[in-house]
């Protein structure tokens, strides 16, 4: 019972506290050290990155853009500067390599919150609320690129939840903490990984750039797996991985496929087996895991 | 065979009501947002937007509030409204009478917007029209009260050509001179240095969005002045010229230069000076 109140406390016994928790850190550093990036700016002076997350100037020359944003400013009928054109394809291109919903698990601030809140649902064992539909998110992404359409104006942008706390923490909060709380109370009380797992159109947004993505999480030592069940626990997006790690009757391979799995690593983190890894798509065939198996014997 | 049809309807059925609901709730959702979008889009007239901004519908659907405008405005003119402030949130505007723009001759604010929100055409910093300076009140106006405060005049970057000072005779003492600054809609760039600069604890100058600073003439009005210059004639009666009774070598009607003499015209039985008409005693004849 324990075990499903603290998942990953066998990885910890196994590999030890810092073993289990490695990528979950590397993963905040990324978080934070990018967030900081962008604060040294306006509080030293140090200008590395200019703007916020939704457009912005690396270096002073190279621009980098949300490609959400610049499709909402689409459908709102704009079309916009070159700048703001290439700063999206870099962005577009870079999550089209790395898994777009990399950018839920790595970049964006609001990961933080709602995996607090998951964290404390599972430690209190917090039962309550509703489970939503999964493909909420994707009405949702068409909702507010119609509204877009709709209002000629970036609708969405009046309440998204990313780019507000990200634009709160660079340029001033005013009341995105209290749209924060709220996000906060939604995901502990009222609905178990409800906003980045069921309704943020920008996950789901994200998720459509992951259908090619090379770089993927695989459960190469699958044929290892001792149904502890901590991978699903602490997984945000739980119905990405049987597919992989249970699929290899259904002829699947090992690579976990799924456009939502946000590459966050957790799951090779609380493994004790060390079932999982960072690998890419085309490392996928059914036989490699026995080859994966003995090269682990052999090394 | 008709318990499979069964479970497949039953599936079907599932399916298609968890759609329609997803469908609905996001419509709802949708619908939620775009009523509020109208009192959360609307722009304060102390707000101003930054040189070279769209019209302010078109601005909110090519302005990405990414505050790289914000960053580069030299001055800290330029804010980003905050969630919860009046300003659509995550926009670039100014508070004139705070921090005017100081209308900088590379305008970096434009140069650094990479979604032409800020319209890159705008080159001369001296073209933008962010708003309208007016002189809303009259009666505080130090300038209109008879005193030569012209602070507003001195401070506007285009002295002369955005306000300029038109004389009026002051009725209240009958003999002094009002000192009127004047704005002009074709020069003003809506900077705010005046704004700022007025000395009242309320400005009396203030600039506001053009709309709402400046009327609109009818379309089919003509000004009839305009139109005879244009066509080199008058267009309604032919030019005759008017039969005055002056002396001789005297013109009237001057293309508004008003009474004329020419070098050979004869002096009239009248002084220059009124008084001396006045003073003179009447010829007696011997």
């Amino acid at each position: 019972m324990s075990a499903l109140l603290r998942p990953g406390s066998e990885a910890i016994e196994v590999n030890g506290w810092w073993f289990a928790h490695r990528w979950l850190f590397i993963r905040r550093g990324m978080q934070l050290s990018i967030l900081t990036l962008f604060l040294i700016g306006p509080w030293f002076g140090i200008w590395v990155i200019k703007g916020n997350i939704t457009s912005s100037l690396l270096l002073d020359v190279i621009p980098l853009s949300d490609p959400y944003l610049l499709i909402q400013s689409l459908f709102a009928g704009h079309w916009p500067e070159t700048t703001l054109v290439i700063g999206a394809a870099i962005i577009t291109l870079f999550y089209f390599l790395i898994g777009g919903r990399a950018y839920c698990g790595w970049i964006c601030p609001v990961n933080m919150i709602t995996d607090f809140a998951a964290w404390l649902r599972q430690r209190f064992n917090i039962k309550s609320g509703a489970h939503l539909p999964r493909q909420s998110r994707y009405w949702i992404l068409a909702m507010t690129l119609s509204g877009a359409a709709i209002t000629g104006s970036l609708l969405w942008e009046l309440v998204n939840p990313v780019t507000l706390l990200y634009r709160g923490l660079i340029f001033g909060m005013g009341s995105v903490w209290l749209l924060m709380l709220a996000l906060f109370l939604f995901d502990l009380l009222l609905s178990p990984r409800g906003w980045c797992s069921h309704l943020c159109p920008m996950g789901a947004f994200y998720s459509l750039l992951a259908k090619y993505a090379p770089l993927r999480i695989s459960a190469s030592k699958r044929e290892k797996c001792n149904d502890c069940m901590d991978c699903y626990a602490v997984c945000p997006e739980p119905q990405v991985i049987p597919p992989a790690l249970k699929g290899a009757q259904q002829g699947n391979g090992p690579v976990i496929l799924d456009i939502n799995c946000t590459n966050c690593a957790r799951c090779i983190d609380v493994c004790s087996e060390n079932v999982f890894k960072f690998s890419h798509r085309f490392n996928n065939s059914i036989q490699s895991t026995h080859n994966f198996k003995q090269s682990e014997v052999l090394s | 065979m008709g318990n499979v049809d069964n479970k497949v309807d039953q599936y079907r059925r599932r399916f298609l009501i968890r759609t329609a609901g997803q469908a609905c709730g996001a419509t709802l959702l949708g619908m939620g947002l775009i009523t509020f979008s109208n009192q959360a889009q609307s722009l304060p007239a102390t707000a101003i937007r930054p040189p070279g901004a769209l019209a302010e519908k078109d601005f909110l659907s090519a302005c990405v509030r990414c505050g790289l405008c914000v960053r580069d405005c030299p001055y800290d003119t330029l804010k980003l409204s905050k969630l919860g402030d009046a300003v659509t949130t995550g926009t670039p505007y100014f508070v004139a009478r705070d921090i005017p723009c100081e209308m900088c001759d590379d305008i970096p604010c434009v140069v650094a917007c990479p979604t032409g929100a800020l319209d890159k055409s705008l080159t001369n910093i001296d073209d933008a029209r962010m708003g309208l300076a007016a002189l809303v009140d009259q009666e505080n106006c130090l300038n209109y009260l008879g005193l030569r405060c012209d602070v507003c005049y001195r401070i506007c970057p285009l002295i002369t050509k955005a306000i300029s000072i038109e004389v009026q005779r002051d009725p209240r003492t009958g003999k002094h001179t009002l000192f009127i600054p004047v704005v002009h809609s074709n020069a003003c760039t809506g900077c705010g240095k005046c704004e700022q600069a007025c000395v009242l604890p309320e400005a009396a100058i203030k600039v506001l969005p053009v709309r709402l600073a400046k009327g609109a003439s009818a379309q089919h009005y003509r000004l009839g002045w305009e139109e005879k210059r244009k066509a080199g004639g008058s267009l309604v009666t032919p030019d005759s010229k008017h039969q005055y009774n002056l002396p001789q070598g005297y013109q009237y009607d001057n293309d508004g230069r008003g009474l004329t003499k020419d070098k050979q015209a004869k002096p009239t039985p009248f002084a220059n000076n009124p008084l001396d008409t006045l003073n003179k005693q009447p010829e007696r004849k011997q």
